[in-house]
């Protein structure tokens, strides 16, 4: 679509990407000098680099242990265990939201039992789900279901209720029933608020598989950093949460990009 | 012949300090063709009648009766268009939820769009439209399922005064020339006396008829005409006293 476009609006345009760009330049400078502060304080003995490693540490203890194969094996494992548990405690929360939104008697019986679930710190559960589940990955997934599911049945649960009185009261001066009040308005009515869900869910999700690798693993970023904690590696320690920030990085701005493309129509 | 006709019905409602009687001992009847309204102090439970009248609630005691299999169609004080929806698809909506998306009806309510010069943005979303042409939307999504009767709730109270008037007169020739039944709640009383050939006009709470009235200025064709009438000033005096009084 191209548009003939007045000599003001070009010079707004330009004033706004110039705007964008002084950000992202801000941005980068921001990281670029905080790592050269890092490095520099590592360098001139400021701090001790064998308890608060260093930028090219970590720069040499990630090429070490790519080379050496296993990085991937526990990024993947990680990963893996991380989507895993967010898209069965994003559906299972959204089930249960419905169902709790369905029927107003059940939604009044199990709220109290919602909110004490939610303040409840998960990592409580952990010896149970351990002995429960069994010492392996299935543990780990589970704990990053039970960190997403509750928060996810509130917030949507909180949606449902929300949705617009008056267009509830217009879809059943139509005859609407219960189920098409649902498929047709608080549906996709909420799809904003699934999709606000999802973000809070990628952060909850890595909490629940790094905790879980904490308490019982063999393999995977969270076992990494307990394993590089036990010998006294700090470098390993501060290349995983590294390795772990861009994940989760990577894993948000994918549901943001899907975010806006949804929204686009809701 | 008679559209709808309410024989002394009552409403009470229950809350867990006190049981409110909304409406009492209400008879009035809307017979086909006609535009009735329905003004009444704020609060004095004219949206209750409309939520009876649409059996979305039952009465107390007497009886709603709606001619035949006539189905009513419900008009809101805002349009309440689907914004996720098309223009096209909110005017399906109805006829969805009922099941009767059929090609015939599919063609009536294009048919509805084309006459009132919405077709050619049957593909764009609601907030693409100005605040008039949403509200004539939400009257071809009403009229689509082809209802017996239209029931306005103060479908212009939400609009600015001058997009109100053009509206109304909007909203009346479409209704007219659809020859449909409509029955109007409103607390505008130029409002009332512009639009209706009878009107209902309710006490306070409990609700119960107080007078009919009828305007009579039914030689005069628009809304927008009837308010420039000498007898409108009139009546509306007439009018605002039977309310006024209702009051003190």
């Amino acid at each position: 679509m191209k548009k003939d476009f007045t000599r003001e609006h070009l010079l707004y345009l330009r004033k706004e990407k110039l705007r964008k760009l002084a950000v992202h330049l801000t941005q980068a400078a921001v990281l670029i000098v905080a790592l050269g502060f890092w490095e520099l304080s590592a360098q001139l003995g400021w701090s001790d680099s064998f308890i608060t490693s260093s930028p090219s540490r970590v720069w040499k203890t990630l090429v070490e242990l790519i080379a050496g194969g296993t990085l991937w094996r526990h990024m993947w494992t990680s990963t893996w265990e991380t989507l895993a548990g967010f898209a069965i405690g994003t559906a299972l929360g959204y089930a249960v939201a419905v169902i709790l939104w369905w029927n107003g008697f059940l939604k009044e019986v199990f709220e109290p039992y919602v909110v004490v679930l939610n303040s409840l710190p998960k990592i409580a559960l952990g010896p149970v789900i351990i002995i429960l589940v069994g010492a392996d990955k299935a543990s780990i997934i589970t704990m990053a279901v039970l960190i997403s599911v509750v928060i996810t049945t509130i917030t949507i649960l909180n949606g449902f209720v929300e949705t617009d009185k008056e267009k509830i009261l217009l879809l059943r001066s139509m005859g609407a029933n219960r189920f098409q009040i649902f498929t047709k308005l608080v549906a996709p009515a909420n799809v904003p608020t699934l999709m606000a869900t999802l973000k809070i869910n990628v952060g909850m999700a890595w909490i629940g598989s790094i905790m879980g690798e904490y308490l019982a693993s063999k393999e995977g970023l969270g076992y990494l950093l307990v394993y590089g904690k036990q010998v006294f590696r700090l470098d390993l320690v501060m290349t995983c949460t590294v390795v772990l920030c861009a994940l989760a990085g990577l894993m948000y701005a994918l549901v943001a990009l899907i975010e806006k493309t949804v929204s686009r129509r809701y | 012949m008679k559209v709808l006709e309410l024989k002394d019905v009552s409403k009470v409602f229950y809350t867990k300090t006190q049981e409110t009687q909304a409406v009492s001992h209400l008879s009035f009847d809307v017979n086909e063709g006609e535009f009735v309204s329905i003004i009444g102090p704020s609060g004095c439970g004219k949206t209750t009648v409309l939520s009876l009248i649409c059996k979305l609630i039952k009465p107390t005691c007497g009886s709603v009766e709606l001619s035949g299999n006539s189905h009513v169609g419900y008009m809101l004080q805002r349009d309440q268009l689907f914004e996720w929806r098309t223009i096209e698809k909110n005017v399906y909506l109805g006829l969805e939820i009922q099941r009767r998306l059929t090609p015939e009806n599919k063609q009536y309510a294009d048919g509805l769009l084309k006459k009132y010069g919405l077709w050619e943005f049957r593909k764009h979303r609601p907030s693409e439209l100005s605040g008039g042409m949403r509200q004539r939307a939400a009257l071809i999504r009403t009229l689509a399922t082809d209802p017996d009767l239209l029931l306005l709730d103060e479908p212009f109270s939400a609009l600015d005064f001058q997009t109100r008037l053009d509206v109304c007169d909007d909203v009346y020739s479409i209704i007219k020339s659809e020859k449909k039944t409509a029955l109007l709640v409103t607390h505008d009383i130029s409002e009332a006396i512009s639009l209706s050939d009878r009107i209902v006009v309710l006490t306070a709470r409990p609700a119960t008829v107080l007078a009919i009235h009828e305007p009579k200025l039914n030689d005069l064709a628009s809304p927008l005409k009837r308010r420039e009438s000498p007898e409108f000033s009139k009546q509306f005096e007439l009018l605002h006293r039977y309310l006024h009084g209702e009051k003190k």
